[in-house]
């Protein structure tokens, strides 16, 4: 039998506001543990909630951009239950009445559009950290993170597969980017994702029975543990077996998901409208004004790059994926406009680079070895025919070591481009003296050789001979002697 | 007489005029408590050094300063569930028994900024949950009227002690009647204000859509007083109303010509005690002689009102004291394992009724039983609220007796939770409604215990129940009569 996959996804993104959803306290991360709180957000007796309005700011424009309607009004509501992360005994979230439903994003599969929808997005509190690996007699607890305004976003469980289901996570982190309200970093988990995964027969509508995947730490962690999960599911239900309703724990080291709770087990959170908070009311007014302020978002940029700057759809779909990146791009671009360079370097060069060194997670420019103005400078010499495509590898490589400016490379590596004629045609006689066997064979009439002498003329000149001039000299040299 | 017998507005004058010293009043305050105090337990916590700090402080004030800070040299009685900074508040549990506030409550900031005496933490029903004070985790606060007798609750210990003249106002909470019966127990002035008219920041929560801070005092004048200082919007309580508070001491005018109030027909039936029917009627008759409009109204879902209260109350209650899990403050058991740290820290904690309201909070709210307790109970609550709408269309206020009885005797109900509970039948839907309401002296039962009645008015028209309760204070002396201690 065959059998279909059905994938929800469950993104939770910690907003970039300034303070705590709940109080004044400062989201930086990376502080002391506890150093960012005060006893609203470590739930000492008698405090209370202050909704921050920013967040309720950045949830429009997250059901702005993904198509959703705006609930007028919404609450906050409890779910209650014990941890030691979890000050209150209570997360604050939103239940039955969320700011956002109704949504859906459209994402690319190979080359083809296909629309997730989106159930809803809400906002809620982030908890705390449990420690357990530093001391050996009791585990700690730093509540640096409880509070932090999280957005929750729920899709349908439209995803078919791993791959529909990484293209989905990578293009709402990108709208999320666009937008200037998450940061979008895995690693830090400023960006996680819970799945729920089923299969079903293929041609049958009910849904089979599904299992959440928790500790989902980055993209291939999501994909390797939906595949997993996939094979897993339908071995079993080949085998005659049965699956049960279960969370599931992806194990990044072994490759394979374990079983953390079942049904059974499962909480109940007594959800109830928090009677701390009141009716969160939004008016159209201020809906409108925030769609106003809506940046440009990946779509609407792809379009534009491929209008203003003539860019094939595929370099467009690429430079536009990640916000930096076509941030990247644009400034580049202001420094020398050459767009297909730059996208050609960027694609080819750049992405390898970023991929060697493990840093196409890193999410900031400034992160990046290579900046936009070094590489639109060094295109810039290319087109001058200051350096040629072959010294501009060198070039770039050095940059990529130093950070330092290609002008600077190039004259402390001696590889500006010799363009002067009289002494490439000093390197080119001393070549053509050098192979006399090759040199008959071309004008016997052996074309190929002629690649060959270009070859042995740019390491003669280590390769700085201008080749547009080389092999014009060289041409008319082999043509007079003829 | 004492000089711990004064009242606030009397005590203010004569301090303005140098008659005597905040040091001298705090003094004879503390001599009082001194002489009473083995026989009320009116107090958990006092805060005797700092007091007579802040007495000096205000002196020295007096002195100097001619701006009018309210509560100048004031000595004033704060129930254990407000936090104070660096002092004790263990809302009468032992969870807390050992808790010292990093920060002051909305409330005791306005005490501070107002330059009052802070004599100490009274005693309270653990978690501010029962109607006689006999829950408190430490001790059982008396009776002043009758020492055999509970001062009702929670707010017990401080109805208690203002009817001791062990300070000169007390504050209290107020969540099902929390200040108005035990105020009516103690023969007391007590106001529970709008909901959302009183800061909620920095009190230790109960039921958070009915819990409001309000006055317990000697006379009505302090009442308004003392309202005038703690009302106002808070920007740290996202339900304080964002309204201004009025001089709530100039509606005291004495007249009620022409204002109609309202007598509804469900607070006078069986269960009542006799005396206590007999008292308010002939309060409202009273009221009726110096040119009030008496108009019998209905409120026809009363008698729903204490279960969807047990409903409402417990579910918030659950949910509020879940932080008490031994991780970061207050007790926390010796146990081997997490869930052990939680289930021996809060079993050795908490008390057998904050234990009970905790379990039936946890089920109306469990999956399965959402939508017929606590979501019913919601629907029943705006039905209440609308009862009182419409009533108050007709009327300007309406009066009830406080309570169905006078003081009960100390363990006379504490095997029967529901005899208890039903202690705050007239009270209750108040709290639910979200009205202001105060409770004030209007005579004596044929043992001599305190009876009172009670005035709700319109949402944020606390000035015309202050009014109304001014206006039957000067015609009658109830107030004026001391306990025999």
């Amino acid at each position: 039998m065959r059998y279909e996959t059905v994938i929800g996804l469950e993104v939770h993104a910690q907003l970039l506001t300034v303070s705590k959803i709940f109080c004044g306290c400062s989201t930086k991360f990376g502080q002391a543990p506890n150093e960012n709180t005060c006893p609203i957000c470590t739930g000492f007796p008698g405090v209370l909630p202050v909704l921050n309005k920013t967040v309720v700011e950045f949830a429009i424009r997250a059901g702005l951009a993904t198509h959703c309607e705006i609930a007028r009004s919404s609450r906050l509501a409890r779910k209650n239950y014990f941890y030691p992360d979890l000050p209150k005994g209570y997360q604050i979230s939103q239940y039955e009445l969320p700011i956002c439903t109704n949504g859906y994003i459209d994402i690319a599969v190979n080359e083809i559009v296909k629309r997730i929808r989106l159930t809803r997005i809400h906002t809620e509190e982030d908890a705390g950290k449990n420690i357990h690996d530093l001391r050996s007699d009791v585990s700690l607890v730093d509540l640096n993170r409880a509070g932090i305004p999280l957005l929750e976003i729920v899709s349908e469980p439209d995803i078919r597969s791993a791959e529909e289901a990484g293209i989905y996570l990578r293009t709402l982190r990108s709208i999320l980017q666009y937008l200037d309200i998450c940061d979008g970093n895995m690693e830090e988990g400023s960006f996680r994702c819970d799945a729920n995964v089923s299969v079903r027969p293929e041609g049958t509508t009910a849904l089979g029975t599904k299992v959440e995947l928790k500790n989902l730490n980055s993209f291939k962690a999501v994909e390797k543990a939906i595949e997993f999960e996939i094979r897993r599911h339908v071995e079993t239900l080949s085998d005659g077996g049965n699956l049960v309703q279960e969370t599931r724990l992806w194990d990044p080291d072994r490759e394979e998901t374990r079983s953390m709770r079942t049904k059974e087990f499962a909480h109940d959170y007594r959800y109830f409208p928090d009677p701390d908070l009141l009716p969160v009311v939004i008016y159209d007014e201020w809906i409108d004004e925030i769609r106003a302020t809506l940046p440009e978002l990946p779509g609407s940029r792809r379009a534009r790059l491929m209008s203003q700057y003539d860019l094939p759809a595929y370099d467009a779909e690429l430079l536009t994926s990640r916000k930096d990146i076509a941030d990247y791009f644009e400034s580049a671009l202001k420094i020398h406009r050459n767009p297909k360079a730059i996208a050609n370097w960027i694609i080819g060069d750049l992405f390898r680079l970023l991929k060697e060194r493990k840093l196409d997670e890193k999410l900031y420019i400034t992160d990046w070895p290579v900046q936009p103005d070094n590489l639109s400078a060094m295109i810039a010499l290319i087109d001058q025919d200051k350096i040629s495509g072959k010294i501009a590898k060198k070039v770039f490589d050095a940059m990529s070591e130093s950070g330092r400016s290609p002008q600077e490379i190039i004259a402390d590596k001696g590889l500006e481009q010799v363009s002067d004629s009289e002494s490439i045609e000093k390197s080119i006689n001393q070549v053509l003296a050098a192979f006399p066997k090759q040199v008959s064979d071309f004008r016997a009439g052996n074309r190929k050789i002629f690649g060959f002498l270009v070859g042995q003329i740019m390491k003669a000149t280590q390769g700085k001979a201008n080749p547009q001039k080389a092999n014009e000299i060289l041409k008319r040299k082999l043509a007079e002697e003829n | 007489m004492s000089l711990a017998e004064i009242t606030l507005h009397e005590a203010r004058e004569k301090l303005r005029r140098r008659e005597f010293s905040a040091q001298e009043l705090t003094e004879a305050v503390f001599r009082r408590i001194s002489e009473t105090e083995e026989k009320l337990h009116s107090y958990i916590t006092l805060s005797r050094d700092t007091a007579l700090r802040e007495a000096k402080q205000a002196d020295e004030l007096l002195r100097t300063d001619t701006s009018p800070h309210s509560l100048l040299g004031i000595p004033i009685a704060v129930k254990d569930n407000f936090l104070t900074r660096g002092i004790r508040t263990t809302c009468a549990s032992k969870f807390l028994e050992n808790f010292i506030p990093p920060y002051d409550s909305t409330t005791i900031k306005k005490l501070r900024a107002g330059c009052a005496v802070i004599i100490g933490k009274t005693n309270l029903d653990e978690f501010a949950m029962g109607s006689s004070g006999e829950n408190s985790a430490f001790f059982v606060t008396r009776n002043p009227w009758a020492t055999d007798r509970v001062p009702g609750g929670s707010s017990g210990g401080s109805a208690a002690a203002v009817a001791a003249d062990q300070c000169i106002v007390g504050l209290g909470t107020d969540t099902g009647g929390s200040i108005r019966q035990p105020a009516a127990f103690c023969g007391v002035v007590g106001l529970k204000p709008t909901y959302g008219r009183v800061s909620r920041y920095g009190i230790i929560a109960f039921a958070s859509s009915m819990d409001q801070v309000g006055p317990i005092t000697k006379d009505v004048r302090d009442c308004a007083l003392m309202l005038e200082v703690i009302a106002g919007y808070d920007p740290a309580d996202s339900t304080s109303a964002n309204l201004p508070a009025p001089q709530y001491s100039a509606s005291l005018t004495g007249d009620v010509k022409g204002l109609r109030i309202g007598i509804p027909k469900e607070y006078f039936v069986s269960g009542i005690q006799p005396a206590v029917q007999q008292a308010v009627r002939e309060a409202v008759r009273q009221l009726e002689r110096n040119g009030a409009t008496i108009i019998d109204i209905s409120l026809p879902h009363t008698e729903f009102a204490v279960a969807v209260y047990y409903i409402v109350a417990t579910a918030e209650a659950s949910s509020n004291l879940a932080r008490y899990d031994g991780m970061r403050y207050g007790h926390r058991a010796s146990a081997k394992d997490l869930t052990e740290t939680y289930t021996s820290s809060r079993a050795e904690g908490f008390g057998p009724e904050v234990k009970r309201r905790i379990m039936l909070g946890t089920y109306a709210l469990s999956a399965g039983y959402y939508d017929a307790y606590y979501l019913k109970a919601q629907k029943v609550r705006t039905l209440i609220k609308k009862d009182f709408d419409e009533a108050l269309k007709c009327c300007d206020a309406i009066i009830a007796p406080t309570a169905p009885t006078t003081a009960f005797k100390i363990g006379e109900k504490t095997q029967d939770p529901l005899q208890m509970y039903l202690s705050d039948i007239y009270t209750i839907s108040v709290n639910l409604a979200g009205l202001p309401a105060l409770s004030l002296p209007c005579g004596f039962d044929s043992e001599g215990l305190p009876i009172g009645m009670q005035i709700i008015g319109r949402h944020f028209d606390e000035s015309t129940v202050l009014a109304i309760a001014y206006a039957y204070e000067q015609s009658m002396d109830w107030g004026k009569r001391k306990p025999d201690l």
